[in-house]
């Protein structure tokens, strides 16, 4: 293992790079020998590679795919937990110069073929039993990619169609399909699964722009062990978790089983470096640390407290991991004592934990970013810690506030070459969300004036769980269609009645009754049912009974943003909101 | 070979004993994130208990998207 004290920092010049592919295929050159990907089960280790072996698994693929058609900008979607397998997949198409499709694999089956779909995917790699539930929508065949791979296949199972991925493997070397800046690298759907579908168009600059900016400021070098739990399709794992780590010659660590005891067990079993974790899984970890910290007898809590004392006020204006280390060795040692940095995103993060971190010596790089504009647009830069804001714009990016009030609170707007080139398929949105060369990101925010964003809300109709989850009213609407009602409509209850807060955020559902109707119990429990088929963090929490109809387009659309506003004048939060 | 009741009715009082919750409180098709009042870590936790106690392995993805006791129930007779 390097010496952390003094890392090995590679330097790596993308300025040259005009691919993803381009970037990635002179790593695994370069970094040959160097331990690449490390896959683990429980106890049990799957596999190490090296990015020499990374790249005989990777290539036969890529060989296959060509030898089906797959060429210049053809795309490929994946759908997979995170394993080496997702990564060689994705290698493959950026080599066979094709449009990355990375999917959640946490949506359901039937919010994955329209997205199939809508991203004209020709072929699929995904995990057996994902296959298996997309197949038992028995969904149009003209809504699913004409190839299929599939790993993790059990023994005797029908395969439907699809080949395995150990077969998907044609002869002979594939041909690198080079690309430049401005061609499509990934759609990356922000939203869409039961609407309007937002794949958002980034190009092999966005990214290329993005790695060279985030890895100034976290470097990454062969040695360092990057633990990767947040979803690979996430925009900040297959940054930090794959495009970062490669280029460098770093290591990425997969776990099958993303149980919390496993998941604790990998920091000291593979000295991890650096991790990216969702606010809810670090509030975990702070939860587990001030319950160990409690039952410390008293004199060894007492010197403990000292010492986390000593450590804040001497990392006050900078931090010093060294020295954080000496004196709170315990608990780095807990974290496998290599830790430097634990990022965190997707969601917000309260203040109070960043703190709770930091002052253990624990450095958590919050930022702020959002999927149509790549990774990160915002970052602490520890000069010095504040726990209180998403840090300042990165380099390159131009952030300001339009609209802002008397509190100097408005929306964020941010022009950058990490930016994503547009909407798939959709103008409209893409003219409404790109607006001058400026991305209006929907959110509300204040730059202070050390130049640090803070965040207060959202002005867009969408809430972000603390799992970091994107959930979009008009997405789980489905789920009520039927209701006997006249009308109804989902919003996000910060988008009726707006907050100055991030945490918290919750969905509700506005009822327009028929004529002489009652809200009764059984209508209550009706919505119940309908509600428990969501996944848990797509749920309404309340519901508001409206007594006119919607005011609607001449399309028939709903105009939500009238609605709300109507809604908001007549009723308060308090009044109007019945808890379901 | 165990019925679904049987299992049904151990996971009810491992996520009674592991949760602090009243017994009698808990039915097989309860939305257990809502009925013991956790997020999608702690049912993580539970998962771990439950494996232990019937002896098998449910690899995550078994076990995403469940959220009744009944579902859970399934998953575990299907792998005993």
């Amino acid at each position: 293992m390097p010496n952390n004290s003094q890392p090995q920092v590679v330097m790596v010049d993308l300025s040259q790079q005009q691919s993803l592919g381009s970037a990635l295929r002179e790593a695994l050159d370069r970094f040959a020998d160097e331990t690449c990907l490390i896959e683990a089960d429980r106890e049990r280790e799957n596999h190490r590679l090296t990015y020499r072996q990374f790249k005989e698994m990777a290539l036969p693929l890529a060989a296959f795919m060509q030898a089906r058609g797959f060429k210049a900008d053809s795309r490929a979607a994946i759908i997979m937990t995170n394993q080496s397998r997702w990564l060689a997949s994705a290698y493959a198409i950026f080599h066979a110069g094709g449009v990355l499709v990375p999917l959640d694999y946490k949506l359901n089956a039937y919010e994955h073929i329209p997205l199939l779909a809508h991203s004209k995917a020709e072929i699929l790699i995904t995990e057996y039993h994902f296959w298996r539930s997309i197949k038992q929508q028995n969904p149009d065949p003209a809504h699913l990619p004409p190839t299929v791979i599939v790993t993790d296949v059990p023994k005797n199972a029908d395969l439907m169609g699809a080949i395995r991925w150990d077969e998907a493997k044609a002869e002979g070397e594939p041909a690198f399909v080079p690309r430049t800046r401005q061609d499509w690298a990934c759609i990356v759907y922000s939203s869409g699964t039961g609407g309007r579908a937002k794949g958002c168009v980034l190009t092999h600059e966005n990214y290329l722009e993005q790695c060279a900016s985030l890895t100034a400021l976290y470097p990454f070098w062969p040695g360092v062990r990057y633990l990767s739990i947040l979803p690979t399709n996430h925009a900040i794992d297959f940054m930090v978790g794959f495009i970062g780590p490669f280029v460098c010659g770093a290591t990425v660590v997969h776990l099958r089983t993303l149980r919390p005891e496993f998941v604790r067990e990998a920091f000291t079993r593979f000295k991890i470096t650096y991790v990216a974790l969702v606010p809810l899984i670090l509030k975990n970890l702070q939860a587990g640390l001030e319950q160990r910290f409690a039952e410390l007898p008293p004199l060894k809590r007492f010197v403990f407290n000292q010492l986390r004392a000593l450590n804040k006020a001497m990392t006050k204006q900078q931090p010093n991991l060294n020295l954080s280390r000496k004196l709170l060795k315990q608990v780095h040692e807990a974290f496998g004592g290599e830790l430097r940095a634990i990022f965190t995103g997707g969601a917000f993060s309260d203040p109070q934990m960043l703190q709770f971190f930091y002052d253990l010596g624990i450095q958590v790089g919050n930022g702020y970013g959002l999927t149509e504009a790549g990774t990160a647009l915002t970052l602490n830069d520890f000069k010095p810690f504040r726990c209180d804001t998403v840090g300042k714009p990165l380099p390159g990016v131009e952030a300001k506030i339009i609209n802002a009030g008397e509190d100097g609170i408005g929306q964020v707007a941010v022009r950058s070459k990490t930016v994503m080139s547009h909407y798939l398929d959709d103008p409209e949105l893409t003219n409404e969300t790109i607006v001058d060369g400026w991305l209006i990101t929907g959110d509300l925010g204040r730059f202070d004036a050390m130049g640090h964003l803070q965040l207060f809300g959202r002005a867009k109709n969408m809430i972000v769980t603390e799992e970091g989850k994107n959930v979009y009213p008009e997405d789980i609407e489905s789920a009520f269609e039927g209701l006997p009602v006249k009308e109804f409509c989902v919003f996000a209850a910060n988008y009726v009645w707006p907050e100055r807060s991030m945490l918290g955020e919750k969905l509700i559902i506005a009822l327009r009754l028929n004529e002489g109707q009652q809200f009764t119990e059984e209508l209550k429990q009706d919505l119940i049912r309908r509600n428990a088929k969501l996944l848990n963090f797509k749920r309404i929490s309340g519901y508001v009974i409206w007594d006119a109809d919607f005011p609607r387009t001449a399309s028939m659309k709903i105009k939500r943003f009238v609605l709300a506003e109507e809604i908001r004048a007549k009723f308060d939060r308090q009044a109007a909101l019945k808890e379901l | 070979m165990k019925t679904i009741e049987q299992i049904i009715d151990e996971i009810l009082n491992l996520a009674s004993t592991h949760f602090n919750v009243d017994r009698a409180s808990l039915s097989p098709d309860d939305d257990f994130f809502k009925t013991l009042g956790i997020d999608s870590l702690q049912a993580l936790s539970l998962l771990t208990r439950l494996e232990n106690h019937f002896s098998v392995e449910l690899p995550d993805y078994e076990v995403q998207g469940v959220s009744d006791f009944r579902t859970l129930a399934e998953r575990i007779e299907a792998r005993l």
